[in-house]
């Protein structure tokens, strides 16, 4: 009865309340994420908790919308000048947190200092400069065509150069990026975002406040104050939503997505998401695995879809190919390939009948069921006498191994940084090189340098169809070669409070725009 | 007296001496701290680059050389996460799991020794045997597994429609084991009041109190139970001592005897083991803190070490080792206040 009141005094509040109610932003929103920003200089990390940051509290040029287009932020406006040249104008009118006017200096300062960050420089190594045309107009320049200048320019969040300049009382200098250490930008915070940075204990909590100097007054965003809790146990998350602690949590373990879906006060959201787990087979390690039949009856073998539907509870997207829907490499053609009596034909055409031993290693809590999934791969290739030796470390030990290739199989799962499918191909595909640091995580070794030739090709296409017809050519290719094991993209999920109307603001990318979020 | 905390003193240091060298020994093993500092892209030459400005690519025992010269200044380097000295984490850290043990404690003391006391002098009544059985079950739960049921019990709250709830009786036992929910389940609070130093406590709000309590609750239940079978079993022991037949037989009331008397001589062993358990409970906390979320050492020690955070870890198992050294040796002290008789430094008399 208590309920039903409250429920009826509060839609007559509602009703009552005027229209224009979405530009007074007062309500409170309590989030648990499983980890908070490592620090408040977002050109220290890349990695999605900095994104998430990013996106609160500073505007990009341009950022994606849901279906993986792009609307203006900061940036009003953009043409092609020529091949090489792509010429931005800036939104008027900005101010950031310090009270500063936002011009294109601001800009040319966060593009310098990108291309210095040990993080990020590697996706801003196809340009080759800024120019500054007057205070609301700048040119990006590529040293060669780029087609995903518009994907990296999602990254450029514009920082407070007049901020982030000079020296500290100690004479430090305040635009340092420091690694380790405390530097002056890893404490203190100005941007153009829809919140600033109230309070922050590090791994305790972040309090954030509405901005009220915010440039984007059309923002359905009602949200006054963000207290962020890191809460790293799954079940603690879970337990915080549904006993009213908080309104809004992510990620949302598998285990507890019915637990959720049922529970009548709360609200889930899932989506497919466009990390690709997959295996590699080291080539240099197993003499067998130089044998695409071999590759071959080992893709034939293992049951994607089984493992989706029962170790992942359905949390994700059984995959043939790394580039997910919506990337322009996505293949339509590729589909799972699970056939245990092709795979057996296989390895009796290639002369292993009687199979052979391997070891696999898989970390242990990196990606969601990281361990069960190798696990249920080893089974898998018991049946084609493959005998699997496994053994699963957590990821702080994993990485090291992964380096040294300490292992037959290895499991990775990767997200493109650009959102494009030829970083897939860089990291885990391309030729290892440590000269130029291609194939950086190749623990296969596999190696066609047709198919790296191709992609460096699409690299430098600006033409976008006939660049995701090369892209899809080269999935086809390393599909019909087995140069790894695609298993499946992880989903995502999220959830909170019935009245927190979070779908809106979510993305695959993971990076919610909170700035943008209502709450009844 | 001053001869016995020299050799304390001494004892400390070659107990942080040994802990050093072994957390040294196995960072090799705990992983590389580097996978949490940089994103995944970043190349093999840039890693290289941090991992020599770190000293990380120096021997082990040039390594050491320079962490033992910089400790004995009192400086046990900087954590990789946190950008700090790591004895100011620590220091940051220790309010929250230093008020969470004393929560524990204060059930556990004004629990055990009632319940103990009680089930030692009436060891047939019902009540007694009652709390024998659930004591039982208390010892032998995981403490992450009484955590989870009292958040799901307390916090979230649990509607039960066992009963036809048509009928009086049926809606009166379905109310009955139903629970509420609304006790907090993870962290400390929004209101703190500050103390001193680091030290914000959470004892003087009623959200702050409110808190406490499931945290405080499920690392109390597991050394609750130890305690009280503790405290029965050393009191039937005394009262069955001829000090206390020969008090009875001359007439001293019940209660001066089981109080004074028997209670007195009970609580010896209670302090030596309690002193102890206070040392694992710090290990205890590692989990209580997980599941609630509780900002403490403990919490920060498991996330130390999922990151290799390796100056944390260090200097965490060192402060631990020194917290044990400290109880120890406060123990000691109060076994001689209690029993005079006990020397300290062993010697004789």
């Amino acid at each position: 009865m208590k309920k039903f009141l409250a429920a009826f005094v509060g839609s007559m509040a509602l009703a009552a309340a005027p229209v224009a109610l979405s530009a007074e932003a007062t309500k409170e929103l309590k989030v648990a994420y499983d980890s908070d920003p490592v620090t408040l200089d977002i050109h220290e990390q890349l990695s999605g908790g900095i994104l998430q940051l990013s996106h609160m509290t500073f505007d990009p040029l341009i950022r994606w919308t849901k279906d993986l287009g792009f609307e203006p932020r900061l940036a009003e406006s953009w043409e092609r000048v020529d091949e090489n040249t792509m010429r931005f104008k800036l939104r008027k009118g900005v101010k950031f947190h310090s009270g500063n006017e936002f011009t294109s200096a601001d800009v040319k300062f966060t593009f310098e200092r990108l291309k210095d960050s040990q993080d990020f420089k590697a996706i801003f190594k196809p340009f080759s400069g800024i120019n500054i045309i007057d205070d609301y107009t700048f040119e990006l320049v590529t040293s060669e065509p780029y087609p995903l200048l518009l994907n990296t320019a999602t990254y450029i969040f514009p920082l407070d150069s007049e901020f982030y300049s000079g020296k500290t009382e100690d004479g430090k200098d305040k635009g340092a990026i420091l690694k380790h250490g405390n530097s002056f930008a890893s404490e203190n915070l100005s941007g153009t975002g829809p919140f600033t940075v109230a309070e922050r204990r590090q791994g305790v909590r972040v309090e954030f406040e509405r901005f009220d100097g915010y440039w984007d007054t059309q923002s359905p965003g009602n949200v006054g104050k963000i207290v962020l809790t890191p809460i790293k146990e799954n079940n603690t998350r879970v337990s915080a939503l549904l006993s009213g602690g908080v309104d809004f949590i992510a990620p949302v373990p598998p285990n507890d997505l019915e637990r959720i879906r049922n529970d009548k006060d709360a609200n889930l959201v899932t989506m497919s998401g466009t990390r690709i787990i997959l295996f590699h087979m080291n080539q240099e390690r197993v003499e067998a695995f130089k044998n695409p039949k071999v590759r071959q009856a080992i893709a034939y073998a293992i049951n994607q879809e089984g493992i989706a539907a029962k170790i992942m509870k359905g949390f994700a997207t059984p995959a043939a190919q790394m580039s997910p829907a919506g990337y322009q490499g996505h293949n339509e053609n590729l589909k799972p390939r699970f056939d245990v009596a092709k795979a057996q034909q296989l390895m009796k055409e290639a002369g292993y009948e009687d199979g052979f031993t391997i070891t696999m290693m898989s970390p242990n809590n990196r990606y969601v069921n990281d361990d069960k999934i190798a696990q249920a791969a080893a089974a898998m290739l018991a049946r084609i006498n493959i005998k699997v030796d496994l053994k699963t470390l957590p990821k702080a030990q994993y990485w090291p191994e992964y380096d040294n290739r300490a292992a037959d199989m290895m499991l990775i799962g990767w997200h493109a940084d650009t959102e494009d499918s030829a970083n897939f191909y860089e990291f885990l595909t391309f030729c290892p090189d440590a000269g130029s640091g291609s194939g950086q995580y190749n623990a296969g070794n596999y190696c066609n340098p047709e198919i790296d030739a191709l992609v460096q090709k699409a690299n430098v296409e600006t033409d976008l169809d006939k660049r995701a017809a090369m892209l899809q050519e080269v999935e086809q290719r390393l599909y019909d070669d087995a140069a790894f094991i695609p298993l499946h993209w992880q989903d995502l999920a999220w959830a909170s409070k019935k009245n927190v109307n979070i779908e809106p603001v979510l993305n695959v990318m993971n990076f919610p725009y909170l700035g943008d979020l209502v709450v009844e | 007296m001053l001869a016995f905390l020299v050799q304390r003193i001494s004892q400390a240091f070659l107990v942080m001496f040994v802990i050093s060298v072994i957390a040294f020994a196995i960072q090799d093993g705990l992983g590389d701290p580097l996978q949490e500092m940089v994103g995944m892209s970043v190349s093999e030459e840039e890693r290289e680059a941090i991992r020599e400005e770190l000293g990380l690519n120096d021997s082990m025992v040039v390594q050491y050389l320079r962490f033992a010269g910089n400790a004995l200044q009192g400086d046990l380097g900087n954590s990789y996460f946190y950008s700090k000295p790591t004895l100011e984490v620590i220091a940051e850290h220790l309010p929250a799991t230093l008020e969470l043990v004393i929560g524990a404690s204060l059930i556990i003391v004004f629990l055990s020794v009632p319940i103990g006391v009680y089930a030692a002098i009436r060891p047939q009544a019902w009540l007694s045997k009652f709390f024998m059985g659930v004591s039982t079950v208390g010892i032998s739960i995981p403490v992450f597994l009484t955590a989870i049921v009292l958040i799901q019990l307390f916090s979230i709250g649990v509607t039960v429609n066992w009963f036809p709830s048509d009928t009086g009786w049926g809606q009166w036992l379905n109310d009955f084991f139903s629970t509420e929910g609304g006790l907090p389940s993870y962290g400390r609070g929004d209101e703190l009041t500050h103390l001193f130093g680091t030290w914000e406590s959470g004892f003087f709000t009623g959200t702050g109190l409110m808190h406490l309590v499931l945290p405080s609750v499920s690392l109390a239940s597991i050394m609750l139970p130890l305690f009280i079978r503790l405290i029965r079993a050393e009191m039937m022991e005394v009262l069955q001592s001829d000090y206390v037949r020969y008090a009875r037989a001359k007439g001293l009331s019940a209660g001066r005897i089981n109080f004074l008397h028997a209670l007195k001589n009970t609580m010896l062993p209670v302090i030596t083991v309690g002193g102890v358990q206070i040392g694992i409970m710090v290990a205890y906390t590692i989990l209580t803190e997980t599941v609630f979320q509780w900002p403490g050492v403990g919490l920060m020690f498991l996330e130390a070490i999922t990151r290799s955070d390796i100056p944390l870890i260090v200097a965490y198992l060192m402060v631990v080792g020194l917290i044990f050294v400290v109880t120890n040796t406060l123990v000691d002290l109060i076994y001689g206040l209690v029993n005079p008789t006990v020397k300290l430094t062993g010697k004789k008399a």
